[in-house]
């Protein structure tokens, strides 16, 4: 059923979950369909006017509270058991060995910015947002000496969990990596967790899913998925760079 | 009663600034299917955009006009306007006016016997507040810098700050307010004008269809109207309603007091339009339910348990809106309530359905046009509402929210759903209206090449938004390398989408050939039960001439012992 989806190859530790979810809902659905139009199907055959010129006054009699309690009991079992439980551990507070990374969009654009060494973020100022730093970030913050900036470039390891702390500095844009079974909107004003762990190296994508502007079409950043060792190589030259 | 009016100026009064329920319910019919006509155009310039990106729109490019298609070549600000007034123009000017203006105004005060609405002014005033909010809607393409460009959810910041949204709630707080009018005329008609002997259990389903949908447009709509004039404030008065503070646009900070919040307009706009998709399909149930059992020649199975789960949906729709936002940073607990009620509102769906299929357990089924389009309004609206589940379950809404599996699954649920029951309803009452019947043979053509062409146009969406293709994509997803085996489709879809254009044209020429040409009937011609056959065909002023008295339930068909197939609930006992 999976191959037959075509979802995006997966790449994230909770995508397995979340697609098995997703066959079982799509094999129901399948299941109820089918059944549901033979049952059409040979009803209307069988109970055409050109074979029968009288019709029942009574009918049928019994079935449609059956089939109510059904439905009840599917769509219970599959929200206790499976949407609560993958919900919950996306909503869930992330490991704390995790790596954090901001990401604020913009139109059109997708903002990165790195702690750095230090593990902290430097203090961001809206009055100093220009071209060449359109995060804001005030350098003259201590802690921000370190951080590492980036536009539309995301270098993540893998097999470690990511917290992407997600915002926005104009409208609402949408923070999705299909491999990864990722979505959430970036809010302006809202400061929204979302965490992952990557378990695949290779060369992803960023889309926009939220409406937000001309260019939107085009919102996109690349993600790549590094070995730990190339991801420190790339934090060590991004923080040797001159800026 | 209002005496009968004479002279030149009775023409204005009887077919223009008219009163009566009937001429007002041909008046919003009219204009919702031109309205539906004008949304399906958008849609079928759009579709060579996503089909053909960037190439010259062949024939009509050049009439769009420079400021939106240079060359023929569509800008991405027109694209999106097309986005958001395609989706606009067939909720709140096509779909809504007819189910609810046309189909409820004509129909339901023949089924409940009365002689015209309760307030007849205020059903006029509707029908023109109406007109005038859809012809701003219509108007706003012309100004300078276009029709609005935020999708017809018009979420803020973007539509707070995009040109175009001015006209567009202006309209908005129009139509809702027409909505209103409505609504309020038929909650009252139906508690109060119903003819002697019609008791509520004796109504016919399509009226406890309207009377449920009435409620949901007069508790669901308020919210947005209000919600619209505040995010009209923040464009025109600089007010910060649903602004945060602190917003940068392309490098300038904007100069608004902020304080807002943008999640805010989602809650209140989900909290009008959830409601709204079943304000979509409770009046299409109605019609179907009708059209299936004149067409069965059997009572409904199940009457009473449609009335208990039209009511109980009613209801429980305005408890389920914020599963449209599950992406904004939901918590456990509020994801897992909106979780549970969105999959009990599919229950009183799944008996509906339920009951309409077995209802065509031991009938003797005539397939007419009419009948055929209700009956794949079965299967259609079931794909609609199966896709919905994967949806409506927060994990697996992830990869799915705000793309083509999106797209598919309410088209299926509104296009080959919702307008395939309004087809039957046409296509059912028009003898009624006009006292001639429409073209079987032209019908039959309008209803197979509509239902091939909608499937081939649907279809494809689910594969494309299962694959990860966004919506809302002025070059339909060329930039992204996920897309590149789904671009096919769009190919597939346009072309569908054209065909079922052409498709209409039977269905054009059968409407305005009949009433010239259409066989003329009586009083009965579809042999049914309910009331409105009892008045003439078309009815006159004040419908019937002596009022009616409803002896029986409304779907007495082959009755044991009877003489005919089907005994009316006007006729009186034989004993
Ligand atoms: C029958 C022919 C129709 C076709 C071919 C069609 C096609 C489409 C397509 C392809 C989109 C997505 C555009 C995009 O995301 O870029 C769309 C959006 C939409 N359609 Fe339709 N549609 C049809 C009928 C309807 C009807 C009957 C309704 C409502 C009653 C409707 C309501 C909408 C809405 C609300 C949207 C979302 C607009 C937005 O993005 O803001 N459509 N339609
Ligand atoms: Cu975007
Ligand atoms: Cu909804």
């Amino acid at each position: 059923m999976l191959r037959m989806l075509g979802l995006p190859n997966p790449a994230s530790a909770h995508a397995n979950e979340l697609d098995a979810l997703m066959a079982m809902t799509h094999w129901l659905m399948a299941g109820m369909f089918v059944v549901w139009a033979a049952f059409f199907v040979a009803v209307l055959w069988r109970f055409r006017s050109g074979a029968r010129t009288k019709a029942d006054y009574h009918g049928t009699r019994g079935l449609a509270s059956t089939l109510a309690v059904c439905a009840v009991i599917v769509e219970a079992f599959l929200i206790i058991a499976h949407a609560y439980p993958v919900w919950a551990t996306r909503a869930a507070a992330p490991p704390s060995e995790a790596v954090v990374v901001r990401v604020v969009g913009e139109q059109f654009a997708w903002n990165v910015h790195y702690p750095g060494a230090d593990g902290f973020f430097g203090r961001t100022t809206l009055g100093l947002i220009d071209p060449d730093n359109p995060l804001g970030l005030d350098r003259r913050d201590p802690v921000a000496a370190d951080d590492i900036t980036t536009v539309n470039q995301l270098v993540l390891p893998v097999g470690r969990p990511v917290v992407i702390r997600l915002s926005s500095k104009d409208v609402i844009h949408s923070f999705a990596i299909p491999e990864m079974r990722v979505k959430h909107d970036a809010v302006p004003g809202i400061d929204g967790p979302l965490w992952f762990t990557p378990t695949r190296i290779g060369e992803y994508e960023v889309v926009c899913s939220q409406l937000c502007g001309l260019a939107h079409y085009r919102m996109r950043a690349a993600v790549s998925i590094k070995s730990p060792a190339d991801f420190q190589a790339f934090l060590t030259e991004e923080a040797s760079r001159p800026r | 009663m209002t005496a009968p009016v004479h002279g030149s100026a009775s023409f204005w009064r009887t077919y223009v600034f008219s009163q009566d329920h009937k001429v007002v319910g041909i008046q919003y019919a009219v204009t919702g299917l031109l309205f539906l006509l004008l949304g399906f155009t958008l849609m079928m310039i759009m579709r060579w955009q996503l089909a053909y990106p960037l190439r010259p729109i062949p024939i009509i490019g050049g009439w769009l006009g420079s400021a939106n298609a240079p060359g023929g070549i569509m800008l991405p600000e027109f694209y999106n306007q097309l986005g958001a007034m395609h989706g606009t123009i067939m909720v709140f000017l096509g779909v809504v006016p007819l189910a609810v203006g046309g189909f409820g105004n004509f129909v339901m005060p023949l089924q409940i016997g009365a002689s015209d609405m309760a307030f007849p002014k205020m059903n006029m005033a509707s029908y023109w507040v109406y007109l005038c909010g859809g012809l701003i809607m219509v108007a706003s393409f012309f100004v300078t810098g276009g029709a609005a460009q935020s999708g017809w959810t018009s979420y803020p910041p973007l539509a707070v700050i995009a040109p175009g949204q001015t006209l567009w709630l202006i309209g908005m707080v129009l139509l809702i307010t027409s909505s209103l009018l409505g609504s309020i005329n038929t909650i009252v008609t139906v508690v109060q004008l119903r003819a002697p002997g019609l008791t509520w259990m004796r109504l016919p389903f399509f009226v406890w269809a309207q009377f449920v949908t009435a409620f949901l447009l007069l508790l669901a709509f308020p919210p947005l109207e209000a919600a619209g004039a505040l995010q009209l404030m923040d464009r025109l008065a600089g007010t910060s309603f649903f602004m945060p503070s602190g917003l940068v646009v392309t490098g300038q900070p904007l100069p608004i007091s902020g304080g807002g919040n943008p999640l805010l307009w989602q809650h209140l706009f989900w909290f009008l339009a959830h409601p709204e998709v079943y304000v979509l399909i409770l009046p299409a149930m109605g019609i179907v339910a009708e059209v299936i059992a004149n067409n069965t020649r059997k009572p409904l199975w199940g009457y009473r348990a449609l009335v208990y789960a039209v009511g109980f949906l009613g209801f429980m729709s305005m408890t389920v809106w914020a599963h449209h936002m599950y992406m904004t940073g939901m918590g456990t607990t509020m994801s897992t309530f909106f979780q549970i009620t969105t999959m009990v509102i599919s229950i009183p769906s799944v008996v509906i359905l339920t009951v309409l299929m077995l209802s065509l357990w031991g009938g003797s089924i005539r397939f007419t046009t009419p009948m055929l389009f209700a009956l794949a309004f079965l299967p259609m609206f079931g794909l609609g509402g199966l896709t919905g589940l994967p949806l409506g379950l927060a994990p697996t809404d992830i990869p799915l929210h705000d793309t083509y599996y999106v797209i598919g699954h309410f088209h299926y649920v509104v296009a080959p759903g919702t307008i395939f029951a309004l087809f039957a309803g046409i296509y059912y009452w028009f003898p009624k209206a006009t006292g001639r019947m429409m073209h079987e043979g032209l019908g039959r053509i309008h209803f197979w090449g509509s239902l091939i062409c909608m499937n081939i146009v649907f279809m494809p969406m689910f594969i494309q938004g299962l694959g990860g293709m966004n919506r809302r994509l002025y070059d339909g997803g060329l930039q992204y390398a996920h897309n590149a085996p789904l671009l096919k489709w769009h190919v597939v879809i346009a072309m569908a989408a054209w065909t079922l254009g052409l498709f209409q044209l039977p269905f054009i020429a059968n409407f305005f050939g009949s009433l010239k040409w259409g066989t003329p009937v009586d009083r009965n011609p579809w042999h049914a039960t309910t009331l409105e056959w009892l008045a003439p065909s078309p009815p006159g002023h004040g419908n019937f001439q002596t009022i009616p008295t409803a002896y029986r339930g409304p779907y007495e068909y082959s009755v044991p012992g009877a003489a005919t197939d089907f005994t009316p609930q006007f006729e009186p006992d034989a004993q």
